[in-house]
């Protein structure tokens, strides 16, 4: 059972093998295995979200995914998610609207809302909140993490 | 599978066995991915067939499929309603069924369309309807070495509505107290068929058969609404536990038959 298996897979654009125990999760394989700390882990059974990646466009729990899923797979997470000119707007979205207090649940947020905005860059508020509502904050009362997202959406429409 | 018996299990999209396995609930020595296997992916459906879905095929491809969102509006219910985003990501329908919980917000659904579970093994193939799937929480009738290939829903007739509505302490994101997945049939301006299934309201999903009876034939007014309510009230036989008491869940089951039976007649008069 402990024989390990060669993965291979895209994370944040770049071509990356790595060997797993068929029981690790992704999450474990990112953080243990890649030293990609930046998901983190919160409940570890698919309730707080603090583990959300991108998986081939979706946003999963990445606690809930075997690392040997990944095999041939394209996966984004936090640290994919700044561009080469600097911050992604929801980063900077998230600071100016102080959108974070601990911290923890804040790599989670960021994915779970680019899910989103990559597919919805208009959102509004009732569809960000249903869209948010696998991951928890245990800080911040969400009403900040809901008007960061809102005004990530507004930077991204000026940009273009 | 067949080799190791019932130290092997399948996993679908994982939501249920992963935490299950993490939680120590079961040792197995081997767990097969079966989201590789093209049948329990496929989802086909015409007026003429009906649809035919993948064990496998996770909750997003349900709801964002426009043909099926209109011709099982109760199926585009359930499948929105389990987990958030990231869960539906992932968790299956046929995962849902084989889980067998008593509140899975799928099971009442497949029970009111008449959905058949197509099981496949090393003894050959069967075919068994939704509502004897599940043998009691946590246990359906699947020996050791067989697998749901898919879930065949018949050709919704025509005048056929349904909604699943279930009731939950949060807004998203938790287990149904209780739960309710109605079909109706409409014709010549009176209710041909009726099918009421409740969740969490016994150690299986329950067919409200009283209720379903007596709908049969009758006007769809608000009257006959309420008394069908009333008659599947019966049918629900809860335990208390922390989430509900036995009189909560009994009420509730009540309230979501009618409101249910009222969305599932307006959607049945649109179709
Ligand atoms: C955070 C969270 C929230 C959730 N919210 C809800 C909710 O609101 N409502 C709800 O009903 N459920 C909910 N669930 C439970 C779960 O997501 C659902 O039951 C889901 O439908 C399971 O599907 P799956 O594909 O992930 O199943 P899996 O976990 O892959 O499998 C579930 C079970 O079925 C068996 N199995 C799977 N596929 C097959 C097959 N083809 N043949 C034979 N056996 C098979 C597995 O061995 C396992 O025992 C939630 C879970 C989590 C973690
Ligand atoms: S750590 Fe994965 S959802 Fe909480
Ligand atoms: S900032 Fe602490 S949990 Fe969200």
């Amino acid at each position: 059972m402990n024989t390990k298996t060669l993965v291979s897979c895209k994370i944040n654009d770049t071509d990356t093998d790595f060997l797993c125990e068929p029981r690790q999760s992704l999450l474990e394989c990112l953080r243990d295995v890649l030293s990609l700390t930046g998901s983190k882990e919160g409940c570890n059974d698919g309730n707080c979200g603090a583990c959300t990646v991108i998986l081939d466009g979706r946003i999963v729990d990445s606690c809930l995914v075997l690392g040997v899923e990944a095999q041939g797979k394209q996966i984004i997470t936090i640290e994919g998610i700044a561009t080469a000119e600097g911050l992604h707007p929801l980063q900077q979205a998230f600071l100016e609207q102080a959108a974070l207090q601990c911290g923890i649940c804040t790599p989670g947020f960021i994915v779970a809302a680019k899910g989103l905005l990559d597919r919805e860059p208009k959102a509004d508020e009732h569809r960000i909140r249903h869209w948010l509502a696998g991951n928890l904050c245990r800080c911040t009362g969400y009403d900040k993490i809901v008007r960061a997202v809102l005004q990530a959406e507004e930077m991204q429409a000026k940009k273009k | 599978m067949a080799e190791k018996g019932d130290k092997a299990k399948a996993m679908a999209g994982g939501t249920d066995i992963l935490v299950q396995l993490r939680a120590d609930r079961f040792r197995i020595e081997r767990l097969v991915d079966v989201k590789g296997v093209p049948e329990m992916m496929e989802i086909s459906y015409s007026k003429k067939d009906g649809l035919t879905l993948g064990a496998a095929v996770p909750c997003y491809k349900v709801y964002e499929n426009k043909e099926i969102a209109k011709a099982y509006p109760g199926l585009y219910d359930s499948a929105s309603l389990i987990g958030g985003i990231q869960i539906q990501s992932r968790a299956s329908i046929g995962g849902n069924l084989c889980n067998a919980a008593p509140s899975g917000d799928a099971i009442p659904t497949l029970i009111a369309y008449q959905a058949i579970a197509n099981i496949q093994g090393p003894k050959g193939k069967r075919s068994v309807p939704a509502e004897q799937f599940c043998t009691g929480p946590g246990k359906n009738i699947l020996e050791p070495g067989e697998l749901l290939v898919s879930l065949k829903f018949p050709a919704p007739k025509a005048g056929t509505g349904a909604n699943y509505l279930r009731f939950i302490p949060r807004n998203e994101m938790d287990i149904a107290v209780a739960g309710a997945g109605v079909s109706v049939v409409l014709a010549n301006g009176a209710i041909a068929s009726a099918r009421i299934a409740l969740a969490s309201v016994a150690p299986t999903p329950v067919l409200a058969t009283e209720a379903m009876q007596y709908l049969a034939g009758k006007a769809p007014t608000d009257e006959h609404v309420e008394r069908a309510a009333e008659l599947a009230k019966k049918a629900a036989k809860p335990i208390t536990d922390m989430r509900g008491t036995i009189e909560q869940r009994i009420h509730l089951t009540g309230v979501l038959t009618k409101r249910a039976l009222r969305t599932a007649i307006s959607r049945a008069k649109e179709a």
